[in-house]
């Protein structure tokens, strides 16, 4: 009978631990992605595949971004602002530990956000950083920012990427072993392969259901697809190959998301080019795009048309695609006034994406519908950084402006669109001055309306945030209101 | 009649293509400049017999026009390489294991142990993706193999009897190889340059497939493959029709190297009989 019983609790003894294999089994993720980071430093480097591996799942800032883009706190639990806008006293979560054992206090977050805004500083969003004139602290969970002058945007700012906090017990060794407060703790990094995350036991918040992840870096479409299809990864995010995406719908054991982004596609004009420095030119130009052709040949049909550079999820998005119309007639109407009745010739210069390759194509077959005569040149990222984004030796180009609230750029005239209009420049610093909302929203729409009726660039249309994962993977983020792929909800379903 | 079927055969393909890319600066069914969106991703069927692509053009006109590419590419190329390397060659034989002929062959020997492709993409890379300079790389690579060619050749033209004679009439060695040896090249250098095109046509279609050929819009059957690549397991005729016209054509054209060498050289016909 003893012995009938210890057989009874050994066979117990095994069926937990069968059971607990087969749980272990599922709480592991592969999520792949197509562009792999150039090192692990959110906050040295203008490269998104950085955010979309560590942001949230291993550094945190003081405020962050949450799924629906709202900014919620972060390592900060609250915050005063002062009457007059300009002072931001942070109360920090007490306790908060980075994955090396050291904690999290004020000295961190001020020798983060000094270190962000120095003069040697090689943030690559500085901008986000230059309104602070002091970072004080008060005791060791009490931070006391001063700004210069109010800045509407100033918690918005400090959920960026560019923005987490480090510390400077592992700011050496930040490139290749990333040390953060967040719920997954770095293990590996392959070079060309894959980064290996841990969970991180000691997160202050709710602790994440998966044990560990691993990013797999995929970069081209057919090996992507062949990927998902034979299941070796998980979650495939930011999917680079939209004509694929019914088969996965069709098929039981995957799910599609499509949600949106912040990437506005456009294409890009050289201001000071001549005749592309004409309005009218760029008017006709704008007139001849025909964007549901673009959006159902290039992208299968998965993306939002835009009249202007904004989001059209976002509250105070206005739709002037009305200003832009496919009215081919009217293009060359407007191409005679402008002293061009037989067209003209120029570069299109197209980056790698399919929704650049193949935009542009359809584009070039709808300008010289018109008269003009694009010449296509397809450019790798190094190249097309070189020549056109920073060369400006370029006439047109598509590309996907991926930044939230990035209308900005057209405030900067040395920016690669070269777009020089002191109306609009004087908006801009008005408008980072306000705190009002409802001011603010009437601002950000007359902004749009200016750069849609300069035609600045042509506004083609907002890029879908496509996501295939297997059916049973639950709480993936579906927008991308910025650069992430955040693990920390994301769970298996039984 | 026999001995003749593969020159036969592989006429017939190569001339179907030459017709067709021929024909495609008169007629072709629908114009591949406009590109129509709500037709994209037919099947063949009776408005376009070989279906439209992922822009709605039709395929069987991107055909056409891409046999145009795909000829013009391998037929510059291969006039590259004999307009140098047959000069070459011929220079080369007249000095025999002098300083000349090492430099020239070794210089040849130096292109030759390149892996063709590559250097073509680094050509291309280097100067630009485009046309013409695939025609310029897939050119450089011809001329070792017409240098070659026309030495051997050359080499045991000059021991003949008849050359004897040319050299004691005092004919120079220029005028000698122009005027007797070139002729008797001329054979050797069809098959050559039959079986060089075929190449040229394969290698065109490479450089297109990873985007260093002609660029859009002019159509290639390369490129087609490529843009067809994500979409193979939904629309496999987008691959298949421009795979099968490359297939088609190189088999033709090596077809009727083969056929050709046979014809013209009876000696080694009857060697494989």
């Amino acid at each position: 009978m003893i012995k009938s019983k210890k057989y009874i609790a050994a066979t117990a003894i095994a069926l937990t631990a069968v059971a607990s294999t087969s749980f272990a089994a599922s709480s592991d993720i592969t999520v792949a992605m197509q562009l792999e980071p150039p090192h692990l430093d959110p906050t040295s480097a203008a490269a998104g595949a950085i955010d979309s591996v560590l942001y949230s799942n291993v550094f945190e800032g003081l405020t962050r971004f949450a799924s629906d883009g709202a900014i919620i706190a972060g390592l900060a639990k609250s915050w005063d602002i002062s009457a007059e806008g300009t002072e931001y006293t942070f109360h920090l979560r007490a306790g908060v530990q980075f994955h090396d054992g050291t904690g999290m206090d004020a000295e961190d977050v001020k020798f983060s956000l000094d270190r962000a805004r120095s003069e040697d500083s090689t943030n690559a969003q500085k901008a986000l950083f230059s309104g602070i004139t002091d970072v004080a602290v008060v005791d060791s969970t009490t931070v006391k920012v001063t700004l210069d002058k109010p800045n509407g945007s100033f918690l918005f700012n400090m959920a960026w990427g560019d923005a987490v906090i480090v510390a400077p017990e592992s700011i050496e060794g930040i490139k290749n072993n990333p040390v953060g407060t967040g719920a997954f703790k770095f293990q590996n990094w392959v070079q060309g392969d894959r980064i290996e995350l841990a969970r991180n036991d000691n997160y202050w918040g709710s602790a994440p259901a998966l044990e560990s992840a691993t990013f797999k870096f995929i970069s081209d479409p057919t090996a992507a697809f062949a990927a998902v299809m034979a299941q070796d990864v998980d979650v495939f995010t930011g999917f680079p190959a939209p004509e694929n995406l019914p088969q996965f719908e069709a098929d039981a054991r995957f799910q599609v998301l499509e949600g949106s982004t912040e990437g506005e596609t456009i294409l890009s004009t050289n201001n000071k080019m001549p005749p592309l420095d004409n309005v009218k030119v760029r008017k006709a130009i704008a007139h001849a795009i025909d964007r549901q052709a673009i959006i159902d040949g290039a992208m299968f049909g998965y993306g939002t048309p835009i009249g202007t550079h904004f989001a059209p999820h976002h509250p105070d998005y206005v739709d002037l695609t009305g200003n832009s119309q496919h009215d081919p007639e009217l293009a060359k109407k407007l191409l005679a006034q402008a002293g061009f009745p037989n067209g003209f010739e120029t570069t299109l210069k197209l980056p790698p994406p399919s929704y650049a390759r193949r935009g542009g194509e359809i584009i070039a077959s709808q300008l010289r519908a018109v008269g003009i005569r694009a010449k296509i040149s397809n450019l790798e990222w190094a190249q097309w950084l070189e020549q056109v984004f920073r060369g400006k030796d370029y006439g047109l180009s598509i590309v996907s402006h991926t930044e939230p609230m990035d209308i900005g750029i057209y405030a900067r005239p040395e920016y690669y669109f070269q777009y020089d209009n002191p109306e609009f420049q004087a908006l801009m610093t008005d408008l980072s001055a306000t705190t009002d909302t409802a001011m603010r929203s009437e601002m950000l729409k007359k902004a749009q309306n200016i750069i849609s009726e300069d035609y600045v660039n042509g506004y083609l249309f907002e890029l879908a945030f496509t996501t295939v994962a297997d059916a049973k993977v639950q709480g993936l983020w579906k927008n991308s209101p910025t650069q992430a792929t955040d693990l920390t909800g994301v769970s298996w379903l039984d | 009649m026999r001995q003749y079927r593969s020159l036969i055969i592989g006429t017939f393909l190569s001339l179907i293509v030459l017709i067709a890319a021929t024909f495609s600066f008169v007629w072709i069914p629908y114009d591949i400049m406009q590109l129509s969106i709500p037709d994209k991703l037919q099947t063949p069927n009776w408005d376009h017999f070989l279906g439209t692509d992922h822009f709605g053009r039709d395929i069987l006109s991107m055909i056409m026009v891409g046999a145009r590419t795909s000829l013009a590419v391998a037929l510059l190329a291969v006039g590259i390489g004999m307009g140098i390397g047959v000069p070459l060659g011929l220079a080369a034989a007249t000095r025999r294991g002098a300083f000349l002929d090492e430099v020239i062959m070794r210089t040849n020997d130096l292109i030759f142990a390149f892996p063709s492709l590559v250097i073509a993409i680094l050509i291309t890379a280097l100067f630009g993706a485009g046309a013409m300079n695939a025609i310029i790389a897939i050119g450089i690579f011809n001329i070792p193999v017409f240098a070659r060619v026309s030495r051997g050749a050359a080499l045991s033209l000059w021991q003949k009897e008849f050359i004897l004679a040319a050299r004691v009439s005092g004919k120079s060695k220029l005028r000698i190889s122009v005027e007797h040896i070139l002729p008797n090249l001329t054979n050797l250098l069809i098959v050559q340059g039959t079986i060089q095109f075929s190449l040229g046509i394969l290698a065109e279609a490479g450089l297109s497939y990873v985007g260093l050929g002609a660029q859009p819009p002019t159509p290639s059957w390369g490129r087609m493959l490529a843009d067809a690549q994500t979409m193979v397991s939904f629309a496999p005729h987008l691959a298949l029709i421009p795979g099968s016209a490359i297939i088609l054509t190189v088999l033709g054209l090596n077809l009727m190297g083969d056929g050709l060498r046979d014809a013209l050289d009876p000696k080694l016909r009857k060697s494989r009989q």
